[in-house]
């Protein structure tokens, strides 16, 4: 317990001297509401996959087919909106297509996180290597349904999932905490997430204790893929298009940010306040560096440094506690 | 007889004969000198690479970063020799010592801070990449020498094809052939090799035993890292050019051949004759679409389904043995 809370510690303290620093940095600017408001739009999509990975990674798998599960379930959602919303086909009206749209979009994300599950729970694959096959063969898909090309044009009514906000908060953000604290409460109020935990920290115990396994797994990735379908729908909105390689860089961001927040990378541990610390830790050195025109590739450089930073200040942290113990 | 089935190389080995037998029925342009001569030289990159992540997981961990050490490697190596001129040597020397001192800051960061090696190279792979793009300004590099045009156009062996058109054995795959050579002799004949494959099956055993496990480790990381740095500059002999995006995102399909052949994310187990089989079977995949004139959109399909497939038909041999001896144990 006691690890737990000094590494949300350690986290905080890093997020407020993040802030002190790009407010000192940039001045005022960096404090007004358009880029306060600019940085809610940004970071729900990264936010979204993040808690796709984070959950998978609780259970000591990994997957590393989120992204390419978002872009094949984007491009069915746009393939069913570009060819059946059309201007004079206002009969049936374009908002049910648009969320027609938007369920088969989850649905194929859905599919193939039931179909990782079934690679993993029952066939026994490792997850990175299940995952790795899916990510491969999901990228086929989508570029055979697209050969290759984008997908662009979409319909107002979908727009705003990505655009629109309601009392001023972003429709993205919106969503963003409502995926947050569905998988708080899933993780902390419910069996299934001490199941979870229980099987990052020892499958065998687990099973052992009653656990059915093979049901948890399939739950955690089918939860992941949901995710990364939501996920999805928010990229293609706010792309206002749909292609079989958008945000690749965004895989190993995923792991960087779980990682950031807690989530430990051999499973058992991690909690979603911490992740939702990391990533807007994140969030703030991208804006603000961006405010100061920095080039973006520093910024990812400098995630990069943080991540090493905080993994040492907690190797360091516990190394100290173990020297001095209470 | 009945051994060789055990082994997830004998499965491979068997993919590619039967594919290699389909794909020459639907052209018969699959089955020569020419076009084998042909995929070698487009396959040195993966093959090179293929092996330093063998290395790695083997000694059982993983290294995500080698596609931003290759690219770090070689584009400092030609901005030098383009400034100050070089040779073939010079090249190949400077980008593998490059290379190898960013594997042994991955390889100092896992060791000393024990941070599980997966998260460490991602971190190093975001920092490499990202610092050579603000250094560089993403601007490629082109007009190479004449001397390292020339060099990558060299045939070792020259022969003409039935319609007259010469081709031959470009000296990139000898490259990969020395490399497939050191590592061979490293895995099966030297201290070291073991040292590798105790790391990777149990540590405290190989600690034990002992293996100095940092030299070890150090090894393993800054040697992944010295092949990234000869890959990146096969790469660019290939296209001629040093591009600061063309390497990166590639490195899962780069595991995922290691990983066809047989070796184990788990460590300990692999082998090279494996990694080779797995390198083959990609290369056949991509070639015979070509020449069985299948859209090359439906390449990664074909991939994902293979690798899916034999990962899958393993694992679950693997699971029906551990039963087996569950049900012993009870008895």
């Amino acid at each position: 317990m006691a690890r737990k809370n000094s590494e949300t510690i350690i986290l905080g303290v890093i997020l407020l001297a993040v802030f002190g620093l790009m407010w000192a940095l940039n001045g005022s600017q960096f404090v007004q509401f358009e880029n306060l408001q600019s940085m809610a739009f940004q970071l729900p999509e990264l936010g979204i996959l993040s808690l796709a990975m984070m959950i998978t990674m609780l259970t000591s798998g990994i997957n590393l087919s989120i992204i390419a599960s978002a872009n094949l379930s984007a491009i069915t959602a746009a393939l069913i909106l570009t060819n059946f919303v059309t201007p004079d086909a206002n009969g049936i009206g374009p908002t049910a297509i648009a969320a027609c749209a938007v369920a088969a979009g989850l649905l194929v994300s859905a599919i193939i996180g039931l179909l990782n599950g079934f690679l993993i729970a029952v066939v026994e694959v490792s997850p990175i290597l299940a995952t790795l096959g899916t990510m491969i063969l999901v990228k086929g898909a989508s570029i055979v349904l697209t050969r290759g090309y984008t997908l662009s044009g979409l319909p107002e009514p979908i727009l705003f999932i990505g655009n629109g906000s309601v009392v001023g908060i972003p429709m993205p953000m919106i969503i963003f905490i409502l995926c947050a604290a569905f998988m708080a409460v899933v993780l902390n109020h419910t069996p299934l997430g001490n199941y979870i935990y229980m099987i990052g920290s020892n499958p065998i115990a687990c099973f052992f204790a009653g656990v059915n396994n093979t049901v948890v797994l399939f739950c955690t990735y089918l939860i992941s893929g949901v995710y990364s379908g939501i996920a999805a729908m928010i990229m293609m909105s706010r792309f206002n298009s749909a292609k079989a390689d958008y945000g690749e860089s965004y895989l190993l961001m995923t792991v960087l940010a779980s990682v950031l927040g807690g989530v430990s990378a051999a499973g058992g541990f991690g909690r979603v306040s911490g992740l939702v610390l990391a990533l807007v830790i994140l969030q703030l050195v991208s804006s603000g560096l961006n405010l100061l025109n920095v080039n973006p590739f520093l910024t990812i450089a400098i995630w990069g440094m943080i991540l090493i930073l905080v993994m040492v200040v907690n190797y360091l942290s516990a190394r100290y506690q173990e020297a001095h113990p209470r | 007889m009945r051994r060789l089935w055990r082994y997830q190389e004998t499965y491979v080995a068997l993919v590619i004969v039967i594919l290699s037998c389909a794909i020459t029925l639907l052209n018969p342009n699959f089955l020569t000198l020419e076009n084998l001569f042909d995929l070698l030289k487009s396959y040195t990159f993966l093959g090179i690479l293929s092996i330093g992540v063998l290395f790695v997981l083997i000694s059982g961990g993983i290294d995500i970063s080698f596609t931003a050490v290759a690219t770090v490697a070689v584009y400092t190596t030609m901005y030098v020799t383009l400034q100050h001129g070089g040779n073939m040597a010079t090249v190949l020397l400077m980008s593998a010592a490059i290379g190898s001192s960013l594997g042994l800051i991955n390889a100092m960061v896992i060791y000393f801070f024990n941070i599980p090696s997966i998260i460490t190279t991602i971190a190093t792979l975001n920092i490499y990449y990202g610092l050579l793009t603000v250094f560089s300004g993403g601007t490629w590099l082109y007009n190479m020498p004449e001397w390292f045009r020339r060099f990558a156009e060299t045939n070792v062996i020259s022969l003409v094809n039935p319609n007259g058109v010469p081709y031959g054995l470009s000296v990139i795959p000898l490259i990969w052939f020395a490399v497939i050579l050191a590592a061979w002799v490293i895995l099966r004949y030297t201290m070291l090799g073991r040292g590798i494959y105790a790391l990777g099956g149990n540590l405290a055993s190989a600690q034990r035993t002992g293996f100095n496990i940092l030299a070890l480790n150090l090894f393993v990381y800054s040697f992944m890292g010295l092949l990234a740095g000869i890959a990146g500059v096969v790469e660019v002999m290939l296209a001629q050019r040093v591009a600061t995006n063309s390497m990166v995102g590639k490195e899962l399909d780069v595991i995922a051949a290691v990983v066809l052949g047989g070796a184990s994310l788990t460590g300990g187990v692999g082998t090279l004759w494996g990694t080779l089989l797995g390198v083959a079977l990609v290369g056949i995949i991509g070639n015979g679409l070509t020449l069985m004139r299948i859209s090359s959109y439906w390449y990664n399909v074909f991939i994902g389904l293979v690798i899916i497939v034999s990962v899958g038909v393993s694992a679950y041999r693997r699971k029906l043995q551990r039963r087996r001896k569950i049900s012993i144990e009870v008895e």
